[in-house]
């Protein structure tokens, strides 16, 4: 199977620092890619040069074509969503307006997302901002899930939420990743054990790793040389 | 060789009055015309005032739409002093010049206290203040929209009639060093090196242990100072204050000079202020020869700034590091061309 | 009494235009990031075409071509000038400097530095008697099309897909973007928006003061920059709260205090908001 994406030798310099030199993967048309590495490696900056939010260079084929240098809301799209790192969401919208806005398709998936989210249905006339971190979060993911997507980029899902919520977001991205692929940024090295099929690890900038995620995590030496953390 | 330029064109310009060479086109009569030497006495007076801006805008990123005030503050301060006090002009300038200091450390201390786009409202909104004071014309002081010319008395003699202009030019020139002087010594001490960190990146001087709040006041006092002194030299040159240097166009056209010039390079902004003081006075004579829109100066330069953003980003001082590449270029060609 | 409440009609119908500028300034620069001097020029484009077609086509008429010419103009200006330069915040408000110094240059050379005489209804002409005062009904048009405005502007921003664009851009442009929305269509649209309500300013301020002039647009954006930071970037109703305070404060201040007065306390009106309030009083961050 062909890999819905493909990255090869992609390099950004923000501000004279030169922030990713030459990132190498793919992402599988299936299942979880999660995306690794120590605070401050590049994969928030990854994300954002895939989606053509900040200046890079080299290769980001994306279903068989080029699409650096496109459009950001075009990619979008074509079926390449994003979950950003912090929610992002409206803070000054309402749930049921943040969520309109995100409708790109004449009949966006409501049922899904209420199946998923039966809360943010009960607080469509709610203030965004004055929702709770996880809540946020349903927000977040459920923007995405209205329409139909052929890749999730979603960045720290579970960042600063509480653990009985992580667990909840994980099981929704389980869910959402027997349909969609997903690459998925992640700290929480048990959400990724969860979910993920693959693994790509970034330091300094580039690829130190790459695997099945299974491997990766199974051995604890290279995670902890890796990541900085490990099963103690 | 580079180093001799600056003081080779100091020297040129400190004997230019000596020369009764006309230059027909650029200027209506010999170089040592009170006429020519009036005309380029402005133009060093804005070189002086453009560059002392940029100490804000180039270098530490501080977009102040305000500079006028301190401008005005100094060319109104010393007239008032001479004019309506009849104090002598070595005691009203330095009083001038620091009370406009202190001026820019109090205003500055408020809006500094907003940062981008705030910070040039704030500022705007305050030099507005002074624009409107000096209009008011308060307890008869600025004499309002006609301006107030200097009284002469209180001036030396040397500063005063047609033809001691050479004698202003000289001043005018001097001020400019003394600005040049003041603003590269700035650029090659630690703070100016601070200054262009926090205009690159604010976070990373905060991070360093300085306060960029204190930083940026110290410049803009500095600044302040300097844009009162230009004032000072302004209204012995023009013989009074007028409103005009109160106004925010005149702030605009500082932006202009600067970014004309190359904001932030050594000598772009002075450059830029030279050329714009020239091409304003030049044009608003020429003006009722030509057409339509085109008589008006402002028109004209306003296009030629906007042009210059689009295709001139680094203006004049950018010119030359783009000519750099294919000069080089050209040079590789003519060495890969003779025969070895 | 009666001087009060002329007082505050008057300071109430200053307020009005100080507003039309400032919802559309705030507007461009909440969305834009774009802090548009070139706000004055079309201002005096609403206020010339009206002045320019209302002996051929009347009034009424010429009051709509000049609300459209000043749209046409912010939404030429977003498209040829301010969008090349996409993302690079201080060129943009160097070419709204540029283009506000030409403009006024051109409006000089076509028309004339002088003030012309502006046309107004004949019935703006007539006073109301309220409670002993006698109210000019100038001032009764100038608050009632502010407040129509507003309520419009409220209007469309809720309850319309590109009003909820605007508000999320607003807040955070590239998350709207990462929906797959292309924002700078929004971009062109504030622009026109804010040039309209700058040519309804224009013409009412017109139809007020009884003459245009080629300046007249600098001075009355300088303070509708004050009621855009006292207000708070991008809040329209922080617009109307901010308007209404300085508007009134210049009015009274003006009357009771010495001439000149009123305007510099508007500006320690704003240094005070700003020590106790740096965000403004909407609230919203006042950086770039």
């Amino acid at each position: 199977m062909n890999p819905i994406l493909r990255v090869a030798g992609l390099s950004v310099r923000l501000g004279g620092s030169h922030i990713l030199q030459g990132v190498t993967f793919d992402v599988a048309p299936a299942g979880v890619t999660a995306l690794l590495g120590r605070n401050g490696a590049g994969k928030t900056t990854t994300l954002r040069a895939i989606l053509g939010e900040v200046p890079a260079r080299g290769t980001v084929e994306y279903d068989g074509r080029a699409v650096l240098g496109r459009a950001t809301h075009r990619l979008v799209r074509d079926g390449l969503a994003y979950v950003p790192e912090d929610r992002c969401v409206f803070a000054g919208l309402t749930v049921a307006e943040n969520l309109r806005l995100a409708e790109r398709v004449p009949d966006p998936d409501y049922a899904l997302v209420h199946e998923l989210f039966p809360e943010l249905k009960a607080r469509a006339a709610q203030r965004a901002g004055t929702l709770s971190g996880g809540q946020q979060q349903m927000v977040a993911i459920a923007r995405v899930l209205l329409n139909p997507n052929r890749l999730l980029l979603v960045d720290e899902p579970t960042k600063g939420l509480a653990p009985a919520v992580v667990s909840a977001v994980a099981t929704v991205l389980g869910r959402v990743a027997a349909r969609v692929p997903v690459l998925l940024v992640e700290q929480n090295l048990a959400v990724v054990r969860k979910l993920a099929d693959d693994a790509v690890v970034i330091e300094a900038g580039r690829v130190a790793w790459r695997g099945p995620a299974d491997e990766l995590l199974g051995d604890n030496e290279t995670t902890r040389s890796l990541l900085g953390v490990g099963r103690h | 060789m580079k180093r001799f330029v600056p003081p080779a064109l100091l020297l040129l310009a400190a004997v230019a009055p000596f020369s009764t060479l006309a230059v027909p086109g650029l200027f209506e009569g010999p170089l040592n015309s009170p006429g020519t030497l009036q005309l380029l006495a402005v133009c060093l007076v804005f070189g002086a005032l453009a560059l002392g801006y940029d100490l804000l805008f180039g270098r530490a990123g501080l977009l102040s739409f305000g500079h006028a005030l301190y401008i005005a503050a100094g060319a109104y301060g010393v007239d008032i002093l001479v004019s309506h006090y009849g104090w002598s002009l070595w005691a009203a300038a330095p009083v001038a010049v620091l009370g406009a200091a202190t001026l820019a450390a109090l205003l500055g201390s408020v809006a500094l206290r907003t940062s981008g786009i705030a910070f040039s409202m704030v500022t705007l909104a305050f030099a507005q203040v002074g624009f409107i004071l000096v209009n008011r014309d308060p307890g008869g002081l600025t004499g309002g929209e006609e301006g107030l010319p200097m009284v002469t008395a209180g001036l030396p003699s040397a500063l005063v009639g047609v033809t001691n202009t050479v004698n202003l030019y000289w001043l005018a020139l001097a001020v400019l060093v003394v600005i040049v002087l003041v603003v590269h010594t700035i650029d090659r001490a630690p703070l100016g090196r601070t200054l262009i960190g926090l205009r690159d990146d604010e976070r990373r001087i905060a991070v360093v242990g300085l306060s960029p709040y204190r930083v940026k006041l110290l410049a803009f006092v500095v600044a302040g100072a300097l844009a009162a002194l230009g004032g000072v030299v302004h209204a012995l040159v023009v013989g009074g204050a007028s409103p005009h240097v109160a106004s925010s166009d005149l702030t605009l056209a500082l932006i202009v000079m600067a970014v004309l010039g190359g904001a932030g390079t050594r000598w772009g902004a002075l450059a830029g202020g030279l050329l714009y003081a020239y091409l304003d006075q030049r044009l608003a004579r020429l003006g009722g020869d030509l057409p339509g829109p085109l008589s008006e100066p402002l028109f004209l330069l306003g296009t030629l700034f906007i042009l210059a953003v689009y295709f001139v980003p680094g203006g004049l001082a950018g010119l030359r590091t783009r000519w750099e590449p294919l000069r080089r270029a050209v040079r590789r060609r003519q060495v890969a061309d003779s025969p070895t | 009494m009666s001087t009060v409440i002329l007082l505050t009609l008057t300071g109430l119908g200053l307020a009005a235009l100080y507003f039309l500028i400032a919802s559309g300034l705030s507007l461009v620069f909440g969305l834009a990031g774009v802090l548009n001097f070139a706000h004055g020029l079309f201002l005096s484009a609403g206020a010339y075409a009206t002045w320019w077609a209302a002996p051929h086509v009347g009034l009424p008429l010429a009051v709509v071509l000049g609300i459209v010419a000043a749209a046409a103009t912010g939404a030429l200006v977003e498209l040829v000038l301010i969008r090349p330069l996409y993302a690079r915040h201080t060129e943009q408000v160097l070419v709204t400097v540029g283009l506000s110094l030409a403009g006024v240059a051109l409006l000089q050379s076509v028309w004339g530095a002088d003030a012309r005489v502006f046309l107004r209804p004949a019935w703006a002409s007539q006073v109301t008697g309220i409670l002993g005062a006698n109210v000019p009904d100038d001032r009764f048009l100038l608050i009632g099309a502010a407040v129509l405005v507003l309520v419009a502007l409220l209007a469309f921003l809720r309850w319309t897909r590109y009003g909820l664009i605007i508000r999320a851009g607003v807040e955070n442009r590239a998350m709207v973007r990462a929906l797959g929305i292309d924002v700078r269509n929004a971009f062109t649209l504030v622009f026109a928006i804010g040039g309209a309500l700058a040519g309804l300013a224009g013409i009412l301020g017109g139809m007020y003061f009884t003459s245009i002039s080629p300046g007249q647009g600098a001075s009355l954006l300088i303070f509708a920059f004050i009621v855009v930071v006292i207000g708070g970037l991008g809040s329209i109703t922080g617009s109307a709260v901010a308007a209404a305070g300085v508007g009134l404060l210049q009015q009274f201040v003006n009357y009771y205090g010495t001439a000149g007065a009123g305007d510099v306390s508007v500006v320690v009106l704003l240094a005070a908001v700003l020590l106790l309030r740096p965000a403004g009083v909407a609230g919203k961050a006042v950086t770039a």
